[in-house]
Formats: C-alpha cells, structure tokens, sequence
C-alpha cells in the first residue's frame, strides 16, 4: 500500500548511495567503489562554495520578500475584506497559481527583456532595465512562489479571533501595538509552514534561472548539468545532498515552531 | 478593531500587489497579438497571425498530447495509492504514524531536483530501466498522491467513522460499505485531489525533465526547449497565453465544488 513511500525513500537512500561512486573519466560509466571524491571536490573547489552560499541567500531573500509582501495581503483578506471580497481575493490569489510554472517565468523575461515594458517605464529617467541576472531571478522566485506564502498566512491569520484584536485595543495598544505583540506571534507557525514551499522551491529551482538568470548559476543548474551534460551522475548526486542536508535541518527546526500541521 | 489609516493601507498595498501579479500576465496576453516577433513595448501593432501559426504547430499539439496523457495516468495512480493510504493511516495506529505523515509530505518539501535526480538514478543507474512515458508518470504520481491523501485525510478527520460503523451495524460488508458510505462522502475530497494533481502533473517540468527520455516531450518541456529559438518565440507566447486562459477553468471547477475548494486547494502546492 505505501510502496510509493517506500520506492521514494529508496531512491533517495540509492542516491546517497551513488554520490560516494565514482565515475571513470574514459569510458563515463559509473564504477561503483567507494570514495569520498565527489564530496571533496565539492567542498575544496570554491566554485561550489559560492553557489551553495548564494543558492541559500537567494532563497533566503525570496521568502523574506514574500512573507513582507505576503502579510498585508493576508491580514486585509482575513481581516478586512466582506466575505464576498474575500472569496474573490482568495480565487484572485489562486488564480497565478494554476498558471504554468512556466508562463510565468517566461512573462519575467518578457517584462525585464531590453525592449520590454520595464526598459520602457524606466528609459524617460535615463535607466536600462536591469537585464537578466541575479536581480531578475530574486524577482521573478519571489513572484512565483508568492501565494504559497499568502495562502497559508491567510489560513493562520483567519483563526485569529476576532476578540484578541478588541482586548489588546482594550488594554489600550493601538493598532501597530496590536499587530507586533499579538498578531504576528499568534501568526508566525503560518508564516514557517509557507516558507518551507518558497525556500524549498527555490532551493531547487533551475529554470527560472536559465530563463531570467543570464549566466548566473544556482544549485539546481550544477545537478542538472552534471547528471546531463557532463554526465557525472555521483557529482550530481553529491551536490543534491546538500539541498536535501538544508531542507532536513529547515523541517526539523520548523517542527519545533508546530508549522508542519498548518501544511 | 484595526485603525481606520491601517485599514485603507491595507487595502492599498493589497490593490497594488495584485496589479503586480497580473501585469505579466496581462503582457502574455498581448504579446500573443504583437506583430513584432521580438515582443518590442509598445507593440508596434496587433495581429492574430501567430495565434494561426501555433494552431497549424505539430510539436505543440503533440506535446500537449503527451502532458494530457501524462497527467491523466499521474492522476489515477496517485486517487488509487492516495486515497488507500489516508484509509490505512486512519485505520491503524501503528507507532510509524508521524512518521509516514512526514514521509508522504517529503517529495513536496525537497527540491524539485533531488526528487527528480533521485528517480533517474533509481531508474537507470539502480534498476536499469530506459526512461520513458511511465517513468514520468510514477514520478509525478509520487508528489500527486500528497495532494490527494491531504485532501482525503482532511474529510476523514472531519466526518469521523460513525457512518462507517453504522453502516457495519446493519449488516454490510467492507465492500458495499466503501461502495455506499465511504466513497459518497469523499466523492468531492477525491475531485478537488484529482484537480490539484492534474494541474501540477500537467505543469511539472523539473522533476520532468530527470525522468523523461529524449523522446518524450511534454508541454512545458517543448516550451522550455523552444524557448531560446528567436523564430519559435512568437508561438511559444501564443501557447502560453492559451496556457494562462486555460488556468481559469480548474479555479471555476473549484469553485463549483466550493465546500471542496477552501479546504482542497489551499493544502498542497
């Protein structure tokens, strides 16, 4: 009955596993002796070092920007909006996100292309658009994985009642008061639970980047590379451990917030 | 209860950021029309000459051929394991409990790429399978069934098994109990999964792109690999304007569904 589970797990297992072969540089077969190889070289050659470095930055900026952006918006529909206005925000929400992964990104590099409507807007202030790059890919991420971070904020802001809101204005804090000391602490397991999705997405994502990146290089593109391209597939798997080491250490601490029931 | 300034900024961040989201979008859309194939803005002027050329494209209607087959299969797999699964873990209580509940959310918590790159290794390297057709579907059945045993799992906590034992009480089997009792009472649990999988199968291009043979395309992969051709951009956008029209219908469906739509499709990614 679980065997999905179980022939997931496995292949996760025979992917360690595979990352302490190594590959005979002639023929580009997999010899199956074991070596620490992949991993040295992943630790000692800097290259890797500042993907890694600038992988989890990147997914780090990208959920910060989401949880900053995602909070008004929750808190508006959750608390604010009628109930129709509500249902309408939420399929507004949803909406983006039965677009295709795909289309998305690809708007980006329409929108940051040299001639696109970006250049445009900015042009009369003597500016270029900022072209493909790290600044691009921040963008576009943060816009992707935007209402996986509104939606489980929403769901957690909703359960706060309504009464909390009066008692603080009671007890005399204002608005501002009330937000910082009382909403957001009561909020914060919802905002872990939507992180999980906007770092974890980002942690492994490839395409955008090859979409609005330029040359930029993010960990997903050094896996895909070396599984196709290069054809080294225990240097690929040696370099996926370090996504699933980040997201283990991500689940565990989540854990302790109580965020994984609110997924 | 909040401020009167809050509340009108509120309202105006929420306005803004919501023009945000669908101005790309919206660009798509119009870019599908520009006459100028390298999208300049403003569009020099209108046309539905690529709309024609997308419609008359092989490479486009045969992968989206193959992204509907795929889905289709991704889906059965995953209401059949998803839906037994929910049922085994309510049943018993077996100390693993937590732990299989971790170990079904693990495929959408990892990376895209250590998913995928997992399932190629197990395939090739492992179990020496070519890949093909069925290699993407179990694979993307595997983080399908998460989004089908969510939404079973939610309705099940929330009819409890009184119906259940009832039903026993009087006299029916297993069978006709599941038949009459259990599946009536998931039926819109099971369409609301069903539509999530569909969408993120019929979606999915990382963890596709491990899996798939050269052979096979699926709609996002013909995207991407088109993607970079100047010549092909012009009917890449008009498939991805079809594509973000498309995304209406499973919100309508959803909503059609409604009791199923809060508690379904918030779930899962």
């Amino acid at each position: 009955m679980l065997w999905l589970g179980v022939a997931y797990l496995g292949a996760l297992a025979a992917l360690l596993i595979t990352s302490l072969w190594m590959q005979n540089d002639f023929t580009g077969n997999i010899e199956r002796v074991w070596t620490t190889e992949n991993f040295q070289t992943l630790f000692t050659v800097d290259v890797y070092r500042t993907i890694t470095l600038r992988t989890i930055g990147i997914a780090a900026l990208v959920t910060l920007i989401d949880a900053v952006i995602a909070f008004p918006i929750a808190l508006y529909m959750a608390k604010v909006a009628s109930p129709r206005a509500q249902r309408l925000l939420v399929i507004a929400v949803l909406m983006p996100l039965w677009a295709s992964y795909l289309v998305k990104a690809y708007a980006w590099r329409g929108m940051f292309s040299s001639n696109g409507p970006i250049a445009w807007v900015v042009e009369p202030f003597g500016l270029h658009s900022p072209g493909y790059g790290l600044f691009a890919t921040t963008v576009t991420l943060a816009y992707l994985w935007l209402p996986y971070m509104i939606l489980p904020v929403f769901a957690g802001l909703e359960r706060v009642p309504d009464s909390l809101f009066e008692a603080s204005a009671d007890l005399g804090a204002g608005s501002w008061m009330t937000l910082r000391r009382v909403v957001l602490p009561m909020a914060f397991p919802a905002f872990v639970a939507g992180s999980i999705f906007t770092f974890s997405l980002t942690m492994g994502d490839y395409i955008a980047v090859k979409i609005v990146g330029g040359t930029t290089q993010m960990l997903g593109n050094v896996v895909y590379d070396n599984q196709g391209a290069a054809n080294n597939l225990p240097f690929a798997a040696a370099v996926a451990t370090i996504p699933i080491v980040v997201m283990l250490g991500y689940l565990a601490a989540a854990r302790r917030t109580g965020a994984l029931e609110q997924l | 209860m909040l401020s009167h300034g809050l509340r009108r900024s509120l309202t105006a961040v929420t306005a803004v950021v919501l023009v945000i989201v669908y101005i790309p979008l919206a660009l798509v859309l119009l870019n599908s029309f520009n006459t100028d194939n390298t999208f300049g803005w403003p569009p020099p002027g209108l046309t539905l000459h690529w709309w024609h050329v997308a419609w008359e494209s092989q490479g486009a209607r045969d992968a989206l051929w193959t992204s509907v087959r795929v889905a289709l299969a991704a889906t059965a797999l995953a209401l059949v394991l998803g839906t037994l699964a929910a049922m085994g873990l309510r049943r018993t209580r077996f100390f693993g409990r937590n732990v299989v509940s971790l170990l079904i959310i693990l495929p959408i918590a990892l990376p895209g790429v250590v998913t995928g790159l997992a399932f190629q290794n197990g395939f090739r390297t492992i179990l020496g399978i070519d890949l093909s057709l069925w290699t993407i579907v179990i694979a993307h059945a595997t983080f399908c069934i998460v989004t089908v045993f969510n939404n079973v799992q939610a309705r099940f906590q929330r009819l409890g098994g009184n119906f259940e034992q009832a039903s026993m009480d009087l006299g029916a089997g297993r069978w006709t109990t599941f038949r009459l009792v259990t599946f009536p009472m998931l039926r819109s649990a099971l369409l609301a999964g069903a539509l999530l999988s569909f969408g993120l199968s019929f979606d999915e291009i990382v963890v596709t792109t491990f899996t798939a043979s050269p052979q096979d395309q699926t709609l996002p992969i013909w995207i991407f690999q088109n993607l970079f051709r100047p010549n092909q951009a012009p009917i890449v956008n008009v498939v991805a304007a079809v594509l973000v029209i498309f995304s209406a219908i499973p919100i309508y469906l959803a909503q059609r569904l409604s009791g199923a739509s809060t508690e379904g499709l918030t779930g899962a990614r």
